[in-house]
């Protein structure tokens, strides 16, 4: 499926990242970022394994804390964040993880629920339903709506944790290996949804993966880490189209030459 | 020195293992002192989770009822029955009814509940917020914003501080009931002369100081659980470590406080 043109505001840009590092017992993983999202851009972060992809959208949803560096996310510094800011700050994020990380007590309608009732105080049953019916049918999975995540496949996981993000109906989408452990249908299925998520809630997300064939179809622009910093970024031929030896095995080995 | 000769630089000097012992013992004692002030920091402000609050007390109370019940009229029975020989001795086996809930009301029935739900409720909260820390539902909570300590830990340590108390009075009931059995059986004693009997020697203190006791117990119980489990790593294996480690520790901490307690309400006494 080809990517349909996403409308980016390159004026706007809803995280900017300077300098930013993060070692773990002396072990440097991040070593001087720099990073811009523009408005309404899906941007791919690719890199090794164990290279800090995932610490780095940690580090923007604040769940982990940078040793140097400034992070502005939707115009705020994270540095000088109260409690209270950086959770109406989060509440604007959706953060899909690797593994889903669905409540595995609640059942899928209560996972949906879970954080619009405890985000938004005010809102009567009529509209819990109404907003838990628009992401189901959004990810496609209304018939699920009573399921416990243990009864659901990895792909329905995945599509569930995205409806859960968006719930709050998020301006930032963090996708961390969307891809990850599924059949390539429903890796299809599932950069489709990204991209149909792009398009109809106007997101600006960041794509972590490895996986080049959800690259392609869902990345607006690249940026490839390497050594812990953004080495390589621009459209998908830009960053591929070289002899670097980091870089080719990437391309050789999801695209068989 | 020649130019050729390679210099063996010397190891960095590393600090003796018992320094870097008593070290993180420190640092592990300061991390569990900001669990609990945090504990404290947030249970007083809103938003009150009462319904989650109401949901852990039935999950520790009631589903913990079986047991309790059955041990402790077990321990009824075996403690009246193993203190028989020792009073018939003195021809005091009318005093058995005063001696067990003296015991039982001011030591065994506490204590027993402590243990049981340091094991069954303690191992529980340890391995469910392990769980839910490696595979990050509580990483996904934090960023949807909605404050997962609160949710978690606020409401299991205020379950476990409310429940405890009540199971150990029920324990204690109950383990009374298992002392009337052997006694009537034995003695052949009427069940309003063995209660006469068993409230008489009980005072304000001895039932402030059970309460007190379990209300401390419940407290330990959950918040070991929670700091084990909310601070868990390393995958499957750390569940298991900290589901392990919330017992153990809950428990030989039941029994240093059953000490102290015992010597502060000594002074009452």
């Amino acid at each position: 499926m080809k990517k349909a043109k996403a409308a980016i505001d390159y004026k706007n840009a809803v995280i900017s990242i300077k300098g930013l590092t993060k070692s773990f017992d002396g072990n440097a993983v991040l070593r001087g970022v720099d990073l811009e999202l523009y408005q309404g851009e899906n941007l791919v972060v690719l890199g090794r394994s164990g290279t800090g992809k995932s610490v780095l959208i940690k580090i923007i949803s604040g769940l982990i804390k940078p040793d140097e560096g400034t992070v502005s996310l939707l115009g705020k510094d994270m540095k000088n964040i109260t409690d209270k800011e950086l959770n109406e700050i989060r509440t604007r994020i959706g953060f899909s993880f690797q593994n889903s990380a669905l409540y595995d007590s609640m059942t899928v309608r209560k996972n949906l629920e879970f954080p619009l009732v405890r985000n938004k105080k005010n809102l009567s049953r009529a509209e819990i339903d109404k907003a838990v019916e628009t992401v189901l049918e959004a990810v496609g999975l209304e018939q699920a709506i009573n399921q416990m995540p243990a009864e659901l496949s990895g792909g329905q996981r995945k599509r569930i944790g995205i409806a859960r993000t968006l719930i709050l109906n998020p301006e930032i989408m963090l996708y961390d290996e969307p891809t990850a452990g599924l059949d390539p249908i429903t890796c299809i299925e599932i950069n489709s949804l990204i991209n149909e998520v792009q398009q109809r809630y106007k997101t600006s997300s960041i794509i972590i993966t490895h996986d080049l064939t959800c690259a392609k179809a869902t990345g607006d622009r690249m940026a490839i880490l390497l050594s812990g910093k953004f080495e390589r970024q621009g459209s998908f031929d830009e960053v591929f189209n070289t002899d670097d030896d980091r870089v080719k095995p990437f391309f050789d080995y999801n695209f068989i030459k | 020195m020649d130019k050729n000769t390679t210099a063996i630089e010397p190891a960095p000097k590393q600090d003796p293992a018992i320094k870097r012992w008593l070290v993180s013992v420190f640092i592990d004692f300061y991390k569990v002192f900001q669990f609990v002030a945090r504990f404290f920091r947030e249970v007083f402000f809103p938003p009150y989770e009462f319904k989650e609050v109401m949901k852990q007390c039935y999950e520790v109370g009631v589903r913990s009822l079986t047991i309790i019940s059955v041990t402790a009229f077990i321990i009824g029975v075996i403690f009246t029955k193993q203190s028989r020989p020792s009073l018939s001795e003195f021809g005091a086996t009318s005093w058995l009814p005063r001696l067990v809930s003296i015991a039982i009301m001011r030591a065994l029935a506490p204590l027993i509940t402590a243990i049981i739900c340091a094991g069954k409720v303690g191992s529980s909260i340890g391995a469910e917020l392990g769980s839910m820390r490696v595979t990050e539902q509580i990483d996904a909570m934090e960023v949807s914003g909605t404050k997962p300590f609160k949710y978690l830990v606020v409401t299991r340590v205020l379950a476990t501080s409310i429940t405890v108390p009540i199971l150990a009075t029920y324990a204690g009931l109950i383990a009374l009931i298992g002392g009337y059995v052997n006694v009537a059986q034995n003695e052949g004693t009427s069940y309003t002369t063995f209660m006469e009997q068993v409230f008489e020697p009980l005072n304000f203190v001895d039932f402030t100081s059970s309460l007190a006791k379990s209300i401390v117990f419940g407290f330990t119980i959950g918040v070991v659980g929670c700091y084990q489990g909310y601070n868990s790593t390393k995958g499957t294996e750390g569940v298991g470590k900290a589901a392990n480690m919330a017992v153990v520790t809950a428990m030989f901490l039941v029994f240093i406080e059953e000490v102290i307690i015992v010597q502060i309400f000594g002074w009452f006494r």
